[in-house]
C-alpha cells in the first residue's frame, strides 16, 4: 500500500472535449432522440467527467495502492471470515460465456449456468443438512429477511398469527434490523455470565409469549465466537411453543466439518457465500446469502427458483427456471427478493471453491479456522483481557487491554495495527463488552502469519505502557491519519457537487 | 496438505500444544454428541485446478451456455463496457477488500463511493445518493418502506401497473411482510391511467406513488403534474429510471420526484445471467437521514487532508437495530466501482451516445418489423425510447424457439402475443437485418408447410 | 462529571421540562449528552404536532449513537428550537439553556410523575 494519499477526484481531471470510449459511427440515424419532445428531455446535460483513457487507468489504479485488500495481508476483522479469494475461481466466473447470458433467454440455451445453479442449491443443502435452498438472496441480511419471509409465510399457511422473534442480546443489529424490516416485533434474550444465551432467561420469555413466538434467530458459533452448549435444549424449547429456529449462518465457517445447523433442529438459515465459501468481499459486497429449509417448508421458498425435471427412464434430466405462478396457489410461493435469481456471478466462485476443496478438503475448514483462533487467544490472553475463558470457535473476543491504567484503548490498539501492516480486528462489537476486539484468522493464515501477528500485537501492549502516546495518536505511516467522524456527519457532504458549491 | 491451507504436520502439532488440545476435533467438545457431523458430505472429490478448468470448460460448451444475438432486455441490457473497467475492478486492492470501516487504509474505495454517489446524483437529479443496494428491484422495495415509515397518517404505498412485474412483486412482498398495503394503480395503452391514480389521490391516505421510466413496456410517460399532486398529501413520489437513458431524458429531479431508484446494470455491467447488478438510491436532502444503506462523506483527517469516511451511521442497524431505516448493512460496491469507472470513461458525450444508438436502433428495427406487416403496435402512439412491444401474429413461442436456434434471443414474450424487444449500441445493422429476415423466412417456411 | 440542575423535573429516559406556566421545554439532561458524546443532528417534531407522554417525538444523533427523545408530557408542540438546526452541538455546550421543543401541557398532572433533581440524581447513579 502506497503511504501518501492519493488525493484527486475523477471530476478534477476533467477536461472539456477528452473522451474515454470509441463507438461506432456506422448506425442507422433515421431516427434520433430529437424526435422526444423537449417535455421528455432532460434540462443540462449530466455534468460526468471528460477524461481519456489513460488518466482514467492512472486514476483507479492510484486509488488502489490507498486500499488494503486480503492479498495485502492480514485481514484478522472478526465475523467477517477475511478468507483468501482464489484467483482460479475469479477466472472461471468471469468466462465470456457466462457473462454474456441473458436471465430470460432459453433454459434449453443455459443449461450449464442453470446446472451450476442447481448443484450448488443441493451442495449447501448437504453442507447444511437442510432440505432445499434458494440462491436468490444477494447477501447475508438480505438473506436473514428471506429466512423470516419463509417463516412468516409458514405460519400464516397455517392461519397462524405469530409476531414475536427472540434475539439474543449478543446478536448482530442486523437480527432485529431484518426482523422489523419483516414485521416482526423483537424480544430480546439476556445472555449468562459466559456469554451464551441464558436458559432461564429463554424459559421465561417462552413461557410469557408462548403462541406469539414465531420464531428465535441464533448466531451459533454466537458473536463472541463461542458454541452455544444448549443449542438443543433452545430448539426443543422453541420448537414446543411452535416456534421455528432460524440460524444466522454468519458464523458458519467454524462448523464446516464439524456440525450442521440442520442436525441442531434449525429449520431455515442462511449462508454468506463471501464469507463461507471464499467468494470476495469486494469492498462490501456483491456477497450472496442463500437460505435453506428443512424438509417441509420448501414450498415456502421465494420464486424463481431452478428446478431439475427428470429425463424418463434416466438418472439425470435437465434444468429449468420455475418462476412460480401467483394463480396456481397450490405451490407457488408468493415471496420474491430479486428480478432473477440473486448475484450468479458470485455463485460460480462459490461452486468452483465447493469443488476445488472436495468432500476431502472441506471438512479441514472448521478444525483449521478453530484452532488458528484458539492459538491466538492462548498467545495474547496475557497482555489482552479474555472475559470469557474456555475454548472459543472460528473467532476470539478480547475486552481490550489487560492493563487499562496507560488508557490506551481498543481503538488505539487497532488504528496503531495498521501502522504495523494488519488490517484491524471487528472494535466495539459485541457490544457486550465496552472494549470488544474481535480476532477472526481464518484457516487459511500460516503459523508464521498467526506468530507475525501476535508479536506485534504484543510490542503494542508494550507500547501502551512505555509511549502511550504514540499508540493513541496512531496511526503513523497510512496515507491520512485519524479521520474527523463529527465534522462528516455535521456538514454531510455526500457529493462532489455540494462539496464545490 | 491442500493449496489453501498451510498447516503442515509440525505447525499442527506445535499449535494444539500451545492450545493445550490434543486433536482439532477435541476443539469441538462442547458441541453436543447429538449434533455432531461424523460422516462424510455426500459431495464430490476434490478437482485438480486441470480438472476444475476442464469442467467449467464443459459447462460452458457450446449449447450449456450460448450467447445469443440479444434483443431481450425486461430490467436486463446488453450494454457494452470499455475493457479497461472489467481489468480495473479485478484488482485485488479493490476486490480482496471489505466494507471501509478503517478509512486510514480504505481511502481507495471510500474515494470512488463518493464518486459513484456523485455520478448517481448527478444523472438523476437528486440531492444525494447511497453507496448502492443489492438491484434495481430492492432498492424500490425500500424506497416503498421509505414512504410508509416516513407518512404520519397513511392508508397505502400506490404502485403503477406499468412498473416491472418482477419488480413489483418484489415491493408487494415487502409491503406484505411489513405490514402495509400496495395498491396498483392500472393502466391504460401502456402507460399509467391518470384518472384511475387521481381516484385513487382524492381518496387521500397516500404514503407514495412508485412510477417507472422508461416503463416496463418501454414507453416514456409523461409525469407532468404527479409529483404536487402526490405532495399535496405528503407523500413521497418515487421514481424507478433506467439510469443509462438519463443522459437524454428527463431526471427524476426534474420531475419532482422525492426518491430516485434503479437497477445500475444498464451502465455497461455484463448481464451474468441476471447478477450481480447494482441497485442506486438517491433522494432529496430533506430525506437523507430517512435514507437507508451506507453513505460515505467528505471531511478532514488530523493532518488536515481532504479525505472520505462513513457516515450517517446513526441511521444504520448497527447502531439503531430494529429501529434502523433498513436491515441492509453492506453495499454492491465492487459494481458500484464498474459503474463508476464506466461512467468516468463515457462521460458526458458517450453516455449520450450509447442513448442515442439505442433509440436510433430501436426506432429503425420497430420501423422494419412492422413493415414486414407480421406485427403491429401495442400500445398505439406510444414515445419509447430503446426498448418496445409488438404483438405477433403467428405463434410467439414458435418464433422465439425457431431465432433461438440461429443463435438470436428475438426478446421477451410478455404476453400471448406480445414480443418486448430492446435495443443497445452493441446490436449492430447487419444483426437487426438479420433478425428481420430470419423473421420474414420462418414465415415463408411456416406458409409452405 | 454531569450538571443537575434544580427546579426542572425529569424522565427515567434523560429528558428534563422546565414548565413555565401552561407551556413546558423539552430538552435532554447533561448526563444524557456527555453520554452520547458529539451530538450530530437533532430530528426534531413539526410544530403543531401533538406529542404524547412516553411516546417518541424525535432523536438525537451523534457520531456513534442515536436516542429516541421520548416525550415526559403531552402536549402539542408550539415551537421547536431552530437554532438546533444549524448547531446541533448546543446540546453539548449547555444541554439545559438548549431546549428542544416547546410544548402546551394538555395534562400538567403528568408532572407528578416525574422525579426531581435529587430522584434524578439518584437515578444517574444507579
Amino acid at each position: 500500500m502506497n503511504r501518501t494519499l492519493y488525493g484527486n477526484l475523477i471530476f478534477e481531471l476533467s477536461k472539456k472535449g477528452r473522451k474515454g470510449y470509441s463507438l461506432p459511427e456506422d448506425y442507422d440515424r433515421t431516427h434520433s432522440t430529437a424526435e422526444l419532445p423537449e417535455a421528455l428531455r432532460r434540462k443540462e446535460a449530466a455534468r460526468l467527467p471528460e477524461c481519456d483513457e489513460l488518466t482514467v487507468v492512472r486514476h483507479y489504479t492510484n486509488l488502489s495502492h490507498n486500499n488494503f485488500g486480503v492479498n495485502d495481508g492480514f485481514y484478522p476483522l472478526g465475523s467477517c471470515t477475511m478468507k483468501y479469494n482464489p484467483v482460479i475461481n475469479e477466472e472461471l466466473a468471469g468466462l465470456k460465456a457466462f457473462a454474456g447470458l441473458h436471465p430470460l433467454q432459453p433454459a434449453e440455451t443455459c443449461q450449464g449456468a442453470l446446472e451450476v445453479y442447481y448443484n450448488l442449491q443441493e451442495s449447501l443443502a448437504e453442507l447444511a443438512g437442510l432440505s432445499q435452498f434458494t440462491l436468490n438472496p444477494c447477501a447475508g441480511a438480505h438473506g436473514e429477511l428471506t429466512g423470516l419471509m419463509v417463516i412468516r409465510a409458514y405460519h400464516e399457511s397455517r392461519g397462524d398469527v405469530r409476531t414475536k422473534v427472540l434475539i439474543p442480546d449478543s446478536a448482530h443489529g442486523t437480527n432485529p434490523a431484518s426482523a422489523a424490516v419483516c414485521g416482526l416485533e423483537v424480544v430480546e434474550v439476556k445472555s449468562d455470565a459466559n456469554g451464551t444465551v441464558d436458559l432461564d432467561d429463554l424459559k421465561r420469555l417462552v413461557q410469557q409469549e408462548g403462541p406469539n413466538i414465531a420464531a428465535m434467530m441464533m448466531t451459533n458459533p454466537n458473536t463472541l465466537g463461542i458454541f452455544e452448549p444448549h443449542v438443543l435444549e433452545i430448539t426443543t424449547l422453541v420448537h414446543e411453543a411452535g416456534g421455528l429456529m432460524y440460524y444466522d449462518g454468519a458464523n458458519l465457517n467454524a462448523l464446516l466439518g464439524e456440525a450442521r445447523p440442520g442436525d441442531m433442529g434449525f429449520d431455515v438459515m442462511h449462508i454468506n457465500l463471501h464469507k463461507t465459501f471464499s467468494t470476495p468481499h469486494g469492498g462490501g459486497g456483491p456477497g450472496s446469502g442463500p437460505v435453506g429449509v428443512r424438509k417441509g417448508l420448501e414450498a415456502f421458498l421465494p420464486m424463481p427458483r431452478v428446478v431439475e425435471i427428470p429425463a424418463e427412464g434416466e438418472d439425470e434430466g435437465c434444468f429449468k427456471v420455475d418462476w412460480g405462478t401467483s394463480v396456481d396457489g397450490e405451490r407457488g410461493s408468493e415471496i420474491a427478493v430479486g428480478s432473477f435469481f440473486g448475484n450468479f456471478g458470485v455463485m460460480l466462485k462459490a461452486y468452483a471453491y465447493i469443488l476445488s476443496l472436495g468432500r476431502e478438503h472441506i471438512k479441514e475448514v472448521g478444525p483449521l479456522a478453530v484452532l488458528n483462533a484458539n492459538y491466538i487467544k492462548e498467545r495474547l490472553k496475557d497482555d489482552y483481557l479474555l472475559p470469557i475463558h474456555g475454548v472459543c470457535k472460528h473467532e476470539v473476543v478480547f475486552d481490550g487491554l489487560v492493563d487499562k491504567s496507560t488508557g490506551v484503548t481498543t481503538m488505539d490498539v487497532a488504528k496503531r495495527l495498521l501502522d504495523y501492516g494488519y488490517h484491524a480486528p471487528t472494535i466495539y462489537f459485541p457490544l457486550l463488552f465496552h472494549e470488544s476486539l474481535m480476532i477472526e484468522p481464518t484457516e487459511n493464515e500460516s503459523k508464521e502469519t498467526l506468530d507475525g501477528f501476535i508479536d506485534v500485537m504484543h510490542r503494542i501492549a508494550q507500547e501502551a505502557k512505555s509511549d502511550p502516546e504514540l499508540v493513541k495518536t496512531a496511526p503513523h505511516d497510512t496515507p491520512i491519519g485519524r479521520v474527523d467522524d463529527v465534522l462528516a456527519a455535521k456538514q454531510a457532504l455526500t457529493t462532489y457537487w455540494k462539496s464545490i458549491e | 496438505m491442500f493449496k489453501y491451507f498451510p498447516h503442515t504436520e509440525e505447525d499442527l502439532q506445535e499449535m494444539l500444544a500451545a492450545t493445550g488440545v490434543k486433536s482439532v476435533h477435541e476443539l469441538f467438545n462442547d458441541v453436543p454428541q447429538a449434533a455432531r457431523f461424523q460422516k462424510d458430505y455426500e459431495l464430490p472429490e476434490a478437482l485438480s485446478e486441470i480438472d476444475l478448468r476442464l469442467f467449467f470448460e464443459q459447462l460452458t460448451a457450446p449449447g450449456n451456455a450460448q450467447q445469443l444475438v440479444c434483443f431481450a432486455g425486461a430490467g436486463c441490457y446488453d450494454h457494452y463496457a470499455p475493457s479497461v473497467v472489467q481489468n480495473l475492478i479485478q484488482r485485488s486492492e479493490f476486490l480482496t477488500s471489505y466494507t471501509p470501516y478503517q478509512a486510514e487504509i480504505s481511502q481507495g474505495t471510500l474515494h470512488y463511493i463518493f464518486e459513484y454517489q456523485s455520478m448517481i446524483a448527478e444523472l438523476t437529479g437528486m440531492d444525494i445518493a447511497n453507496a448502492s443496494m443489492y438491484d434495481g428491484a430492492t432498492a424500490t422495495a425500500e424506497a416503498a418502506l421509505m414512504a410508509w415509515n416516513n407518512a404520519k397518517k397513511a392508508t397505502r404505498v400506490l404502485l403503477s401497473e406499468t412498473v416491472d412485474p418482477k419488480i413489483r412483486r418484489v415491493v408487494e412482498t415487502y409491503a406484505h411482510f411489513h405490514g402495509f398495503p400496495i395498491k396498483l394503480v392500472p393502466a391504460a395503452n401502456g402507460v399509467l391511467d391518470r384518472n384511475a391514480l387521481n381516484t385513487e389521490l382524492a381518496e387521500g391516505g397516500v404514503a407514495g406513488l412508485i412510477v417507472q421510466q422508461p416503463n416496463y413496456y418501454g414507453n416514456v410517460e409523461d409525469y407532468t403534474g404527479i409529483a404536487d399532486a402526490v405532495h399535496e398529501q405528503k407523500g413521497i413520489f418515487v421514481v424507478n429510471a433506467n439510469p443509462s437513458d438519463l443522459a437524454i431524458l428527463k431526471t427524476p429531479g426534474e420531475w419532482g420526484a422525492d426518491v430516485a431508484v434503479g437497477e445500475g446494470q444498464s451502465l455497461g455491467i455484463p448481464m451474468t445471467f441476471g447478477g450481480p447488478g447494482v441497485g442506486y438510491m438517491a433522494c432529496v436532502e430533506k430525506l437523507m437521514r430517512k435514507l437507508p444503506g451506507r453513505i460515505v462523506g467528505q471531511t478532514l483527517d488530523n493532518r488536515g487532508q481532504r479525505v472520505f469516511v462513513l457516515t450517517l451511521q446513526a441511521r444504520e442497524q448497527h447502531i439503531r437495530r430494529q429501529k434502523a431505516t433498513s436491515n441492509i448493512c453492506s453495499n454492491q460496491s465492487l459494481m458500484a466501482l464498474y459503474v463508476t469507472i464506466y461512467l468516468s470513461l463515457m462521460g458526458k458525450e458517450g453516455l449520450r451516445q450509447v442513448a442515442e444508438m439505442g433509440y436510433a436502433g430501436a426506432h429503425s428495427l420497430r420501423d422494419k418489423l412492422i413493415a414486414t406487416g407480421l406485427f403491429k403496435e401495442t400500445f398505439e402512439g406510444q414515445t419509447f425510447f430503446n426498448e418496445f412491444c409488438l404483438d405477433y401474429e403467428g405463434d410467439l413461442d414458435a418464433l422465439l424457439d425457431a431465432c433461438a436456434a440461429y443463435g438470436y434471443l428475438a426478446g421477451v414474450k410478455i404476453g400471448e402475443r406480445t414480443l418486448m424487444l430492446a435495443v443497445t449500441e452493441r446490436r449492430t445493422p447487419e444483426e437487426m437485418d438479420e433478425l428481420v429476415d430470419i423473421i420474414k423466412d420462418i414465415n415463408k417456411e411456416e406458409v409452405k408447410a | 462529571m454531569a450538571k443537575f440542575e434544580e427546579g426542572l423535573r425529569y424522565s427515567e429516559s434523560h429528558e428534563y421540562i422546565r414548565v413555565e406556566g401552561e407551556y413546558g421545554y423539552i430538552g435532554i439532561s447533561d448526563y444524557a449528552q456527555h453520554a452520547l458524546g458529539n451530538v450530530v443532528y437533532v430530528d426534531m417534531p413539526d410544530v403543531d404536532d401533538e406529542v404524547t407522554a412516553g411516546e417518541e417525538f424525535g432523536a438525537v444523533e451523534s457520531v456513534k449513537a442515536a436516542s429516541d427523545l421520548i416525550s415526559p408530557v403531552s402536549g402539542t408542540v408550539v415551537e421547536v428550537n431552530e437554532a438546533l438546526e444549524d448547531k446541533p452541538e448546543l446540546l453539548n455546550e449547555d444541554a439545559f439553556a438548549n431546549w428542544i421543543i416547546k410544548v402546551q401541557l394538555s395534562d400538567p398532572s403528568e408532572l407528578d410523575k416525574l422525579m426531581d433533581v435529587e430522584a434524578y440524581k439518584a437515578h444517574c447513579a444507579e
